[in-house]
């Protein structure tokens, strides 16, 4: 029951505004709310890595523009010269293919959403494994700028390839067909189904790391957080716990890439920037680390003001003063203390 | 490839090395005292270059770099005692992300002081197409004074820790703070020291740069990255081990245009430190039992 409480108060939070902007007749916050739920699914993977597992990832941007950049280039990839390659073939006639006309009439084929993004999702787990074997070894310092080296690759590959669009990024990426009459795409028809559909996944992906953090593995990640050999002598297998968070919060960064890619119709270079790695971090630090109703509720407040301009040109020396002002002050989070004893209050009333 | 390209390529190399390793020395004496990583190293680095030019308008150009670097150094007291000294014993994480942070101001305030534009300081001697030769390649006198000041930073630097009262206590610092603050070293004030030194050697090779690499607001960044490589490719808390190293990494750099596109040239150093972290965190100079009773 206490576990399900906030999930409750979330599921009706959702339900609430999307009310409450009808009724003020204010339907144009949807999509930055839109977008802040997508944010907000990075933002809650990474507090689980670096919340309840202790390892810090400066790098979050990278899996997320892994998602979007191919995601995107798969569906916009016009695959008719290829058509005689045999591997395309195959795929057409696995029906993973899309045959269409682009808007002069010529014919245009690229691969159906679902493919590019199980594709997409499949490329992030790999990578996730083949980077966080040797990088899950190292601590500290060493750990932050490793992860922090590679989040650079990604977006010093994602400006250098003609593939991924140089600067310019990738734009008009097709709608991603969910259900017949639900699809991700930035339609105004389609505003208020996406913005369930988002805090739908945001809700979802709540669910499943409050029982997993509630579960064996979470108090195994606790133990490692606490002190790591000795959660390793009491024969926690710590590699692969670390190594399994790290897949998990990557898989979670990347879906939020894929979806917001289709969301916005495109994607460009500066999602995979350090500045946004940093402001991910930022967010889960002023949740209060290992705290993922704090990280939702702060990722979620600070991304819509962000998103609605509310910070001006000083939007990343916002984040760079919240992170020194809160690491400085209040390690444990803005919300760490207050929210937690203002549920426990409300709960001792329940019972 | 002929002679003359493969001096050019040589001289490119050795100029960013230095400059490189001018950075990567940054990191270790902050290291050294505080076995902080201090990610804002770059920083100091795009401050010299941009103060100095700002200087510049009413200063003649040995004032103007002689003021930048002073304020650096001053800026960089002032941020060891804001955000720093009054810590008591901050966790690795906690000290990662409060550097970040400062990083993060200091580039977000440069952007609103001096705006996107790039800018650089003139030229110590000749203009732009002044050309001297050496070895076959053409360079500037610029890369000569570059390689020149870098280098007698590095002397200054190595004698100043072996021959004077400050640098002997901070080398005491660096092997055991406890037993240096039993001994009398306020080690409080090596750390603010030790922050003092590093922005102004820092500054200084922002200021030598500044003409044929040019200064702009986000150069940081990049900067403290190429110099976070080359202090542990030299294996961190060593100085001269750091010089040998960037001197590769920077004709590393150098000589992959030759195989690669320019694209991806930080995607080749960046990786040159993923390697180095997974299979030598101890670098390549480094001694692997020292390095394991070192805190990261």
């Amino acid at each position: 029951m206490k576990r399900h409480l906030p999930l409750g108060l979330l599921v009706l939070a959702i339900i609430g505004v999307q009310l409450l902007t009808r009724a003020t007749d204010t339907a144009f916050y949807l999509t930055p709310l839109t977008m802040t739920a997508y944010y907000s699914l990075v933002i809650v993977g990474l507090c689980l890595l670096m919340g309840y597992a202790g390892q810090i990832s400066l790098g979050h941007a990278g899996f997320f523009a892994i998602g979007g950049y191919l995601s995107a280039m798969l569906t916009t990839k016009n695959l008719v010269p290829f058509k005689d390659n045999s591997l395309i073939s195959l795929c057409d006639e696995l029906g993973l293919l899309v045959h269409g006309q682009d808007m002069f009439g010529s014919a245009f084929t690229h691969v159906q959403p679902w493919a590019a993004c199980g594709c997409a999702i499949l490329v992030t787990i790999v990578v996730a494994y083949a980077i966080g074997i040797p990088v899950l070894k190292l601590k500290g310092h060493y750990l932050a700028m490793a992860t922090l080296g590679f989040g650079i690759i990604v977006y010093r590959l994602a400006l250098a390839f003609p593939l991924f669009g140089e600067a310019d990024g990738i734009s008009d990426v097709p709608g991603f067909p969910l259900l017949p009459g639900l699809s991700v795409s930035g339609d105004f028809s389609s505003r208020v189904s996406n913005y369930y559909l988002a805090w739908g996944m945001v809700a979802l992906a709540m669910w499943l790391l409050v029982n997993l953090i509630h579960s064996r593995v979470g108090r195994a990640l606790k133990a490692i957080h606490g002190a790591e050999g000795a959660a390793n002598a009491t024969g926690i297998n710590t590699a692969r716990y670390k190594l399994n968070t790290f897949v998990i919060s990557a898989v979670l960064a990347s879906v939020a890439g894929i979806f917001l890619t289709h969301y916005n119709g495109g994607i460009g270079p500066s999602e995979a920037g350090i500045m946004k790695s940093v402001r991910y971090v930022a967010i889960v630090a002023i949740g209060g680390m290992a705290n993922l109703w704090g990280a939702l509720t702060m990722g979620a407040l600070l991304n819509i003001m962000s998103l609605r301009g509310m910070f001006g040109s000083y939007d990343d020396a916002v984040f760079g003063a919240i992170l020194i002002v809160i690491m400085l002050f209040a390690p444990q989070g803005l919300l760490g203390i207050s929210l937690s004893a203002t549920f426990k209050r409300i709960l001792r009333r329940g019972e | 490839m002929t002679l003359e390209l493969f001096s050019q390529y040589l001289l490119a190399g050795v100029t960013y090395g230095i400059i490189y390793a001018i950075v990567g020395i940054g990191f270790n004496i902050i290291y050294n005292t505080t076995g902080i990583i201090n990610f804002a190293q770059g920083e100091f680095v795009m401050l010299g270059g941009m103060i100095a030019i700002s200087m510049h308008q009413w200063l003649p150009l040995p004032l103007a770099i002689v003021a930048a670097v002073l304020l650096v150094m001053l800026i960089g007291a002032l941020v060891e005692i804001l955000f720093i000294r009054w810590l008591d014993r901050p966790s690795v994480l906690r000290m990662i992300i409060i550097t970040i942070g400062i990083s993060i101001l200091v580039r977000e305030a440069a952007l609103h002081i001096w705006g996107e534009g790039v800018r650089s300081l003139p030229y110590f001697v000749g203009n732009e197409i002044t050309t001297v030769r050496i070895m076959g390649a053409r360079v500037s006198p610029q890369v000569l004074w570059v390689i020149g000041v870098c280098t007698v930073m590095v002397l200054a630097l190595s004698l100043f820790f072996k021959y004077t009262l400050q640098g002997k206590k901070m080398q005491a610092c660096a092997a055991n703070r406890v037993a240096a603050t039993l001994c009398g070293i306020s080690t409080k004030n090596m750390v603010t020291l030790s922050f003092m030194l590093s922005a102004g050697i820092g500054a200084l090779a922002g200021c030598v740069m500044s003409p044929i690499t040019y200064s702009q607001y986000d150069i940081g960044t990049g900067l403290a990255i190429k110099g976070f490589t080359v202090a542990i490719l030299g294996g961190l808390g060593s100085s001269m081990a750091a010089v040998a190293a960037g001197l590769l990494l920077g004709l590393i750099e150098s000589f992959s245009v030759s195989v690669v596109p320019l694209a991806f040239q930080d995607a080749i150093s960046i990786s040159l430190l993923l390697a180095i972290l997974f299979l030598r965190p101890h670098g390549l100079f480094g001694n692997k039992d020292a390095a394991d009773l070192k805190e990261f």
